[in-house]
């Protein structure tokens, strides 16, 4: 599969430059990718779903390791992953309900086939395993089963049974192809129309003369509020222009091209307006595990402010910025340095930078950091395109996507390759 | 509590500390205990700048040295017999203190001291002020010709707000004490009793008097080194002249004095009728700012940058205002002159020159037509940009000086006496001050600190700088903000003195904030509900430290305290230019909003300041020492007089 390999070249040369702005472009992006893997991998007679996994998994580890700050790859990843469990799954249940209560082997067979989904979280997953085998520490530790069940089941099966099966399980082989590749086509579709989906809550959110403050660009938040602007609410935003990337901006321009009433503040200036604000709403790059938000700098700041006043502070968030991950010291780890020539001029300040130019380092450092990391407790309410959710709530929403197989995703050994 | 009272205030040490100390000062300290007579002196005056780690004291009024010499005969004689003599270490002038002024704020101080607050048009001074000086004369009589003991009494108490204070150590007490005012002024059952109450303590204070004199006269020769003979000369007749004024206009009702107190409302700017008048009254002509934030519109918000070449070439044209002052106010304008300190002395500068080139027009008194120059040259100023809270108590600290002037002093030498007060203002209350508060703020710096600093506060400046120079080593961040970015000028400096420093935007403070173990802020004033007016910016810096556990200490001159009190930044603020928001300096790629600042929807605002509330601050390092937010009140009360008559 070279174009592939070329396609995920290219993919990697852009997230290791940082070419791919926002988590939406990314995932999107990614989904796409992973999905044109899929259909270029040539699946083997049997375990079709195990060298999906391997596939998928092979490549988002680069992915991964391409730019680990991104989690919307991860997360992507990790979500095609688990749709070709959650495919694997349905189509064995739904074998077995074809071939009914028959031999033993066939049990046996698709029992070997079905250890890989064990954690999975949809309700079609759970019935499915409590008829084939309880969930328990021996499958979770199981990794590669199959090589010892292939022998058994060929010898199991009598002439006939085995030729009516072989033509099944061919069927099935593409099928599962093709419905992992429905399901991923769902989900890139679900990435792109996120933003409606979140956008149909505003009205619920926001009333007639409400204040809102937001720092930043989130194509999200722009969204929502033009939907409540739609439904003829008149409300007022203070967008912060957040330095130093002044995304502000153009979001402010944004909202008074749709005919919003705005109010563009420094960054300074929010703790000082926070007070005669009602709400607060800003867009994420990531939803930890915990209910913490890596979100864009200067966040964690806004997040004190409306704290200290008691004003809700609401993150926006599509569900593939939702990470399986609990954050450790997410500050300095999940977070980027960006080039310090977008708060100093170099021309003016290069004889500083160089200042220790024999044996001392430089006396002028530049902090220029891309992310903070928003506490769960200065959350007040998380609205993902399911719904609202607490920030308490947000590892019980994570177990919805991803199973647990999938979390590590780096520390599998490449196998199958 | 009459009980109470008299042995406290033997035991009441006159110079009391207050806050944190420096070890350095002791010797002062204790020098000034060991001769009481001569406290008089204020330490900041004698001591020179080497020594200028005082303590934190507070020494009677310096004014007193002035006129203890020359008090009036009679009235000792009348205070005496209301109370028998006791033995009390109080400050016998203390009681003088409060009969003194009051003739000559009655007749100017409530007009200016409303004016110089900042907001003010010319015009409220110019409306009000005959008024006041007409309640005042008319009233005048009444108290001449009718009893004489209800005035007496009320005087007394006046004057007897200060040994109650230093006779109540703690804060809680100076804030009763504060908060007892608005009782005083309806109830006249509880003001008669504790004017009684008052009375007896200052007739006995001033019982202490009698012996006192003549200390007060040996111990007023060693007497600062600065002072020029001038005001040497000014002394006696001042005093005589306040104790004329004493009987005129002197003795009011305390209701009008209480109200003088309060800081009057600020002029809003959402008020049409007075935004006329000013306008009618303006020197140059400014627009309305095309969309104006609507939560501001109590505030002025004018197009920027259209008045300075209009205003450049009217400079040889207008007579109104000084040429010196005309220079300042232009300066302010262009933001050729920023930052708190530089600004305030600008101004006091400007007002010397105009002073020494002053002459009294014929038919009018100096003291009168001086202060409405000053007026004028103060709207002015206000007009090229509103006044800072601290240019406002200096206004205050010129005008009370200029209607302090003898009557009988010749032309020559009152503006001697003026210019030389002002340059004394500049040195002690702003120079020194500043030199005082590094010394203070140096020892709280241990090696290995990481310091954090937002903006670029000239006295911040000084202390690490200073603290570098003690081969303390640090390092220091230097948090700033769009659009002023002044943070870049300080760690220009900073870097090319050699000190470690890391840069970052506002928005990354609660990144860097962890390695960070100080905070050095400075202030534009500190209000006396213990909030801080600052830099827009700083209160949010001081919550994300807050919430780091890194201690804050602000650093702010005692010029800059003031009565009034804020919760929020909104009732009280200075709007910037808006377009400086949309323009970044060096970064051609944000251009979103060109061309789009005239849009109807968009509104940019650029605040100046923001109120740190003060549960956010560890600290604050002036130059009477290291206090606690909490008694910010106490240094502005127990001040403010002491400020007004330096």
């Amino acid at each position: 599969m070279p174009d592939v390999q070329v396609l995920v070249n290219d993919f990697l040369n852009k997230l290791k430059k940082r070419k791919i702005e926002g988590s939406l472009a990314t995932a999107r992006q990614t989904a796409e990718l992973l999905r044109s893997v899929i259909s270029q991998q040539r699946v083997p007679y049997r375990n079709q779903a195990r060298a999906l996994i391997d596939a998928v998994r092979a490549v988002g580890e680069q992915l991964i390791a391409a730019n680990p700050v991104e989690l919307a790859v991860g997360n992507i990843v990790r979500r095609v992953l688990h749709i070709i469990r959650e495919e694997d799954l349905s189509l064995t249940t739904a074998a077995m309900a074809g071939l009914g209560l028959s031999a033993a082997s066939d049990d046996e067979d698709d029992a070997d086939q079905d250890n890989h989904p064990v954690l999975s979280a949809a309700a079609v997953a759970a019935a499915a395993r409590s008829t084939l085998r309880p969930p328990s520490l021996q499958t979770l530790l199981e990794d590669v089963p199959d090589s010892a069940a292939v022998p058994h089941t060929s010898s199991s099966g009598g002439d006939s049974e085995g030729k009516s099966k072989s033509a099944d399980k061919s069927s099935r082989t593409r099928r599962l192809k093709h419905d992992v590749i429905e399901a991923v086509n769902e989900l890139i579709q679900d990435i792109a129309t996120c933003h409606e989906q979140i956008a149909e809550q505003a009205v619920e959110h926001i009333h007639q003369n409400e204040v809102i403050l937001t720092l930043g660009s989130s194509r999200t938040v722009l969204e929502f509020l033009c939907a409540a602007k739609e439904k003829q609410r008149s409300f007022r935003v203070f967008v912060a222009e957040g330095a130093p990337r002044y995304q502000g901006h153009l979001l402010a321009k944004e909202l008074v091209t749709r005919g919003l009433q705005t109010t563009l503040i420094t960054d300074s200036a929010v703790f000082a307006m926070i007070s005669r604000v009602n709400m607060v709403i800003v867009g994420a790059h990531a939803v930890m595990a915990n209910g913490g938000v890596i979100a864009p700098v200067g966040l964690n700041m806004v997040a004190l402010a409306a704290k200290r006043h008691a004003v809700p502070f609401v993150v926006l968030a599509g569900s593939h910025k939702l990470c399986p991950l609990y954050p450790h010291h997410p500050e300095v780890l999940l977070n980027e340095l960006r080039s310090p020539s977008e708060l100093l001029d170099f021309g003016e300040f290069s004889d500083c930078m160089d200042f220790g130019s024999g044996t001392a380092s430089p006396l002028l450092h530049v902090i220029n950091p891309t992310f903070d990391y928003v506490p769960p407790k200065l959350v007040s309410l998380f609205i993902t395109d399911t719904g609202g959710h607490n920030p308490s709530y947000m590892y019980r929403l994570i177990a919805d996507y991803y199973s647990a197989d999938d979390l590590v995703v780096q520390r599998r050994p490449p196998t199958g390759r | 509590m009459d009980a109470r009272r008299p042995s406290r205030a033997i035991t009441d040490p006159m110079i009391r500390r207050v806050g944190f100390f420096t070890p350095t000062g002791n010797s002062q300290l204790l020098r000034a205990h060991s001769n009481p007579a001569g406290s008089d002196s204020p330490p900041l005056a004698d001591s020179p700048a080497g020594n200028s780690l005082s303590p934190v004291m507070i020494p009677p009024p310096r004014h007193l040295s002035d006129r203890t010499p020359s008090v009036p005969v009679p009235e000792t004689g009348l205070r005496q017999d209301s109370e028998h003599v006791r033995v009390g270490s109080y400050n016998p002038s203390e009681s003088l203190l409060g009969s003194s002024p009051s003739g000559g704020i009655a007749l100017a101080g409530g007009a200016f001291s409303e004016e110089s607050d900042g907001w003010y048009g010319q015009n409220e001074v110019r409306k009000h002020s005959p008024n006041l000086l007409d309640t005042t004369l008319g009233k005048a009589p009444d108290y001449l010709s009718g009893t004489s003991a209800p005035p007496r009494l009320e005087k007394l108490k006046k004057s007897a707000q200060v040994p109650v204070k230093s006779g109540k150590a703690d804060v809680e007490g100076q804030n009763e004490m504060q908060s007892s005012l608005k009782p005083l002024k309806m109830k006249t059952s509880k003001a008669e009793r504790r004017a009684l109450q008052e009375a007896q303590r200052a007739a006995k204070a001033l019982a202490k008097e009698g012996d006192k004199s003549a200390a007060v006269s040996g111990g007023a020769a060693p007497k600062k080194p600065l002072k020029l003979p001038s005001q040497k000369k000014d002394g006696p007749p001042v005093s005589s002249s306040i104790a004329a004024s004493d009987k005129k206009g002197g003795d009011r009702p305390p209701d009008k004095e209480r109200k003088k107190d309060v800081p009057p409302p600020r002029m809003q700017f959402d008020d049409k009728n007075r935004v006329e008048k000013a306008k009618r009254r303006a020197v140059f002509n400014q627009t309305e700012a095309r969309n104006r934030v609507e939560l501001f519109r109590h505030l002025p918000q004018y197009e920027h940058g259209t008045q300075l070449p209009d205003l450049e070439s009217r400079f040889f044209q207008l007579d109104l205002v000084h040429p010196a002052v005309y220079k300042a106010g232009l300066q302010y304008l262009a933001k050729d002159i920023i930052g708190g300190n530089a600004r305030c002395i600008a101004m006091l500068q400007s007002f010397k020159e105009a002073i020494k080139d002053y002459s009294t027009p014929p038919e009018k008194t100096l003291v009168r037509d001086l202060t409405a120059k000053i007026s004028s040259y103060v709207s002015f100023f206000i007009e090229c940009r509103p006044l800072s809270i601290s240019m406002g108590n200096a206004i205050r600290f010129v005008k009370s000086r200029i209607t302090k002037l003898a009557l009988t002093l010749s032309e020559l030498e009152a503006k001697a006496a003026l210019c030389s007060d002002i340059e004394r203002f500049i040195n002690e209350k702003i120079l020194l001050a500043e030199k005082v508060i590094v010394g203070h703020a140096v020892t709280k710096i241990r090696d290995g600190d990481v310091l954090l600093t937002y903006g670029s506060s000239s006295v911040v400046e000084m202390i690490l700088l200073h603290a570098h120079e003690m081969g303390k080593q640090f390092r220091v961040v230097v948090v700033d903000s769009h659009p002023k970015l002044e943070g870049q000028a300080l760690i220009r400096r900073l870097v090319s003195n050699g000190l470690s420093c890391t840069y970052c935007h506002i928005n990354a403070v609660s990144y860097i904030m962890n390695e960070v173990t100080r905070v050095f802020l400075g202030a534009a004033s500190v209000l006396s509900n213990g909030t801080v007016h600052s830099r827009v910016g700083t209160a949010s810096v001081a919550m994300v430290a807050h919430a780091f556990r890194v201690p804050v200490l602000i650093c702010c001159e005692a010029y800059k305290f003031h009565e009034r009190v804020q919760l929020d930044s909104i009732c009280s603020n200075e709007l910037g230019d808006p377009d400086a928001i949309t323009d970044i300096p060096g970064r051609v790629d944000v251009n979103y909003l060109n061309n789009w600042a005239k849009k109807e929807n968009l509104q940019l605002l650029n605040l100046m300041y923001d109120s740190t509330p003060s549960d956010y601050i560890s600290m604050i390092v002036t130059d009477y020492g290291m206090i606690p937010t909490t008694s910010v009140p106490v240094i502005v009360r127990e001040y403010r007089r002491e400020h007004l008559f330096i």
